[in-house]
């Protein structure tokens, strides 16, 4: 089915308004992060007018409420990435914390000195670091699968890293810099082969495509609302119940015991575990409201939207003098693409792009790794998500060669 | 954008008239901006007064940082080591002539900061040039 792109337009408030008088606004910029429909802002407001309270424990009218609402999020969100049961999403600030979760907790007992981490050379930094703070802790090794010209990941490394024994293998969905899609399936399969689990930053596949972690079978699985056209400050790590029940707690505080003394605590039932102090309660709900948008929707039309508009982009972009794209013939990706305009930095393609209205990103995009293995020092990138339509994309284009009248 | 990319900063862009190194130098400094891999040196001769006689550039880096090192070379040149020591974010506005952001002022000030940084040591050069 079609998505009814103008008609989706208008549930975006912010993209009514002009950048500045007389310019309206393209936004090419999901990938950082997206927009907000009117009803994850509305669901919002109201629950802060409306029911606002702190949940799980108060008896009040308020209190219960303000809990089924927090709690009803959290089932929204287990039957979209279609997880077993609602004890295997825990609400965390972001993506971000969600890796720093598994690191400091999972990683924090059961590695050791000398044991292997398998990453990825296309990781955001938060796919990254996280693990080299560990390693320097507990004297880990890293080892990355390599990103071949094409832009994909060699497999054929990743065969031979699987035969040494590693713990955990980590790696990203989908590349937020190339658009590359991971073909995590097989990937998990041959990690599960090998004995070792897996954890997936899903930040850039669940806000575009149907992410189903039961079929791919994956150990942990994480992504953020914001991207998905939900609020700030929320994400979700998804683990198998068994994993998640083996893990020590990871903040201490309130809710995330079943009973404290005053030397010793024991830990509450999943997933509040991991879920301490008062959590972001107006943005898990604006997070199922999200969700509901998206599902409303379709994840199937949305995929198929955006790879539309990918394609047309892609075969746009090759009319603009001097643009090179990074990696245009990956086979499976999404709505990201990242390109250089010869003579031109990518700040000052940005900064022009802007004066037309135009919101893309430019610099390194949190994945210095990746540019520095292709000699680039940033690049500008576009990307798409279910609001944007082939006029956007028309819009660059002449965006970038006003570049060029400016530059060359 | 006739505001924003003055002709003046795209033809120092283009054209930079002081970019280049010094070989000898009395004086030579890098530094890189990690936000963007903006990248700058400058190299600096002095007289025995500690004039500058000679002040260029060179790395890479967008149209803002290289035509703010470009217009801040020019302005030196002739003036006292001591003199740097008083230049700050102002100063190269207003060769700019332009206002800028938070994030492009730091390509703005790329140069400056390495200027002041090499000659004084690289301490809170960065806090002081952005503090308002």
């Amino acid at each position: 089915m079609n998505l009814d792109i103008n008609k989706i337009k208008t549930d975006f408030p912010i993209l009514n308004r002009e950048v500045r008088p007389g310019t309206r606004l393209v936004y090419l910029d999901s990938t950082a992060t997206a927009q907000k429909p009117s009803i994850v802002i509305d669901s919002m407001k109201q629950y802060y007018e409306l029911n606002n309270a702190n949940i799980h424990r108060g008896i009040h009218q308020l209190a219960e409420e303000a809990t089924a609402m927090y709690e009803l999020a959290r089932q929204k969100i287990a039957r979209f990435i279609h997880a077993r049961s609602t004890k295997e999403i825990v609400f965390t600030r972001n993506a971000t914390e969600s890796i720093n979760l598994v690191a400091q907790t999972w990683g924090r007992k059961f590695l050791q000195a000398g044991d292997l981490i398998i990453l990825t050379e296309m990781e955001h930094h938060s796919n990254l670091v996280p693990w080299q703070m560990l390693a320097e802790e507990k004297n880990l090794v890293l080892d990355f699968i390599s990103v071949n010209e094409k832009g994909e990941l060699d497999l054929t490394t990743y065969d031979r890293l699987l035969e040494k024994n590693p713990k955990l293998v980590a790696f990203t969905h989908m590349s937020n810099v190339l658009g590359t899609i991971n073909p995590a399936k097989e990937m998990i399969q041959k990690a599960h082969g090998a004995g070792t689990l897996v954890l997936i930053d899903g930040a850039q596949s669940v806000p575009h495509f149907s992410v189903d972690v039961t079929d791919l079978d994956a150990d942990f699985y994480v992504f953020s609302a914001h991207k998905m056209v939900g609020p700030t400050g929320i994400g979700v790590l998804y683990g198998k119940e068994k994993l998640l029940a083996e893990m020590p707690p990871f903040l201490g505080g309130g809710d995330m015991i079943k009973k404290v003394q005053l030397r010793s605590f024991k830990a509450n039932d999943l997933p509040h575990k991991f879920e301490a102090g008062t959590p972001a309660i107006a943005e898990a709900i604006g997070f199922g409201k999200a969700i509901d948008y998206l599902s409303s929707l379709g994840m199937e039309n949305i995929a198929d939207h955006e790879k539309k508009i990918t394609q047309y982009a892609l075969q746009k972009l090759q009319y603009v003098d001097n643009l090179k794209v990074f990696c245009p013939n990956v086979t499976e990706r999404g709505g990201v693409i990242s390109f250089e305009l010869d003579f031109v930095h990518p700040h000052d393609v940005a900064q022009v792009l802007d004066h037309y209205g135009i919101a893309v990103r430019a610099g390194h995009h949190c994945a210095m790794p990746l540019h520095e293995k292709f000699g680039l020092p940033a690049t500008s990138r576009a990307s798409f998500y279910l609001y944007n339509d082939y006029e956007d994309v028309d819009l660059l284009v002449i965006g970038l060669q006003q570049v060029n009248e400016m530059f060359a | 954008m006739d505001d924003f990319y003055r002709e003046l900063i795209v033809e120092h862009y283009k054209n930079p008239a002081y970019k280049g190194t010094l070989d000898p130098n009395d004086f030579t400094y890098e530094d890189e901006n990690p936000l963007c891999g903006d990248h700058i040196r400058v190299d600096l001769r002095v007289d025995d007064n500690n004039m500058i006689t000679e002040a260029v550039f060179s790395g890479h880096g967008c149209a803002i940082s290289q035509a703010s090192a470009d217009l801040l070379m020019e302005s030196i040149i002739g003036k006292p080591l001591e003199e740097v020591k008083n230049m700050t974010k102002e100063t190269v506005l207003e060769l700019l002539g332009i206002e800028l952001g938070p994030v492009r002022l730091k390509c703005a000030l790329l140069s400056l900061k390495v200027l002041k940084a090499g000659l004084y040591g690289i301490g809170n050069i960065e806090e002081e040039l952005l503090e308002i």
